[in-house]
């Protein structure tokens, strides 16, 4: 039975953490996922979770409890964005390779410098390769839903890795939308009890955590990690199968967007692809064959499933919300383009960052992707692929 | 230290045998792991002047100086670092402490 109600990105996380009662919850705050920490610290002193909640001094901290919370078998929740995900980047790789599944809720926001507080990729995008899996949402809806999912896809004996649940710093996380709450028993029911095989509190098996690892193991080890993340594909869609149960929603690795009979696509990832879908909407009705390939999982990432999605497509762009300064393109065009590498009469594709630090995007910009996307989709020419969207020339 | 299914690790194990994150299923197992090879300078144990007084055994901060039944053994070379603190308190002249 679904619960009608409006609230805000950061809301509805608090919500899904309270509705989980997790058993620790250590925050820093931080802009703008502060809310997060500040809804959840009422429900922990109003007794309506009795979740142990620490206070720390910063988000190196707040990583580092949660990894020593997780370990001792506790289920463990922090939220942060931007400098505080920075903050925390050593931790992560510890949270990662120690195999505890902590589950982030990840406001991104543009890192400094210059200071900015607004919205963009950079932040998650510089932790790609920390071994978290990283989920994107799109509205305040998915990322209830995803946050719900995340905890089980992390806590599966298959995969036992953190997962992080991206949302758009201010545009979902402070932005007010209608969405539908799974009643608390529902969710309660679905991510079920933490029950690690082996946790430090465990007197019956004694076991170490965080062992110096020379070279003679330490590459087992990665590939043991790399596998849990090769595993967490199939149990992230079982996850998604399991929530459609409980909510009607549907969810996969991507979302493909009137995308079967498409010319030329998008791929996008959070907030953005809302605005791309209603530039498809608004083209389609002028008689253009676009769509959106808006991506939900980038780690793991889709590379075959998105490879068969995007292979009948003429030219795709892919757009990008932090700059990787490889001087050529952006993380998601990299990985998109490699992901096409192999497909027989590959798309044309091309890169556009866009959208950094909070820079507004419009239907219109979309629009005028697509609309240069349809004039030069069959081009004889080598293309320029490295491009920005919105900068004053 | 050994995996979960209690076999012991060692460096002809597969990844697929060895345990996630690098846990192990085991206390004490530093004595495992042999750092006396860091060492540039080493004590030595002269038996014949030890009056058994014990000094030493308390401060070496890596537990590499054995004392069963009351009786000082000799030096564990394998973990000993050769910091000095031993020789420094040896009111007895028993232990040398000389170039590895």
């Amino acid at each position: 039975m679904s619960i009608k109600e409006r609230m805000s990105g950061n809301e509805a996380i608090a919500i899904a953490m309270r509705q989980i009662n997790p058993d620790v919850m250590p925050a820093f705050p931080i802009t703008p996922s502060t809310e997060i920490p500040q809804y959840f610290s009422q429900f922990v002193a109003n007794g309506q979770v009795d979740t142990e909640f620490i206070p720390v001094e910063s988000e190196h901290s707040a990583m580092s409890a949660a990894i020593g919370a997780e370990a001792a078998g506790a289920r463990t929740f922090s939220a942060t964005s931007s400098c505080g995900l920075a903050l925390m980047f050593e931790m992560l790789y510890v949270a990662a390779s120690s195999r505890l599944p902590i589950t982030l809720a990840c406001v991104n926001r543009a890192l400094s410098g210059p200071i900015n507080i607004n919205a963009d990729h950079s932040d998650s995008m510089g932790a790609r390769d920390a071994g978290w899996i990283q989920i994107y949402s799109e509205t305040n809806q998915e990322a209830y839903d995803n946050f719900i999912q995340a905890v089980t896809i992390g806590e599966d004996p298959e995969v036992q890795l953190p997962v992080m649940v991206c949302q758009d710093g201010f545009i979902t996380s402070h932005a007010v939308e209608n969405i539908e709450l799974l009643d608390d028993k529902t969710v309660k029911d679905f991510v079920g009890e933490y029950a690690p095989e082996d946790y430090l509190l465990n007197a019956a098996r004694p076991i170490a955590h965080g062992p110096y690892d020379i070279e003679k193991y330490y590459m087992e080890h990665k590939r043991l990690q790399a596998q849990g993340m090769i595993n967490a594909k199939e149990v992230i869609l079982k996850a998604a199968e399991k929530f459609e149960k409980i909510s009607g929603r549907k969810y996969g690795l991507f979302e493909e967007y009137k995308l079967d009979d498409a010319q030329v696509a998008i791929v996008v990832l959070s907030s953005t692809a809302g605005t791309a879908k209603e530039a498809v909407d608004e083209l389609r009705a002028a008689g253009k064959k676009v769509g959106v390939l808006k991506l939900r999982v980038f780690r793991p990432f889709p590379m075959e499933e998105l490879a068969d999605a995007l292979k009948h497509i003429d030219m795709v762009a892919v757009m990008d919300k932090s700059e990787g300064f490889s001087a050529c393109g952006g993380p998601v065009f990299a990985e998109t383009r490699s992901a096409l590498y192999d497909v027989v009469n590959s798309p044309k594709i091309v890169n556009y960052v866009y959208g950094l630090g909070g820079r507004d995007v419009t239907i219109d910009h979309i629009k005028g992707i697509f609309e240069t996307l349809l004039a030069e989709k069959d081009s004889k020419e080598t293309l320029e692929t490295y491009r920005f969207l919105g900068v004053r020339e | 230290m050994k995996n979960k299914k209690g076999v012991a690790i060692e460096e002809t194990m597969s990844w697929k045998d060895i345990t996630p994150g690098g846990v192990v299923y085991e206390s004490g197992s530093a004595k495992h792991f042999k750092t006396g090879d860091w060492r540039s300078m080493r004590p030595v144990f002269i038996a014949d002047k030890c009056k058994r007084c014990l000094l030493c055994a308390p401060v070496c901060p890596d537990s590499s100086i054995p004392v069963v039944d009351g009786k000082r053994l000799d030096f564990d070379y394998d973990h000993c670092k050769g910091c000095g603190i031993c020789y420094e308190v040896c009111p007895f002249d028993a232990i040398e402490f000389v170039k590895e």
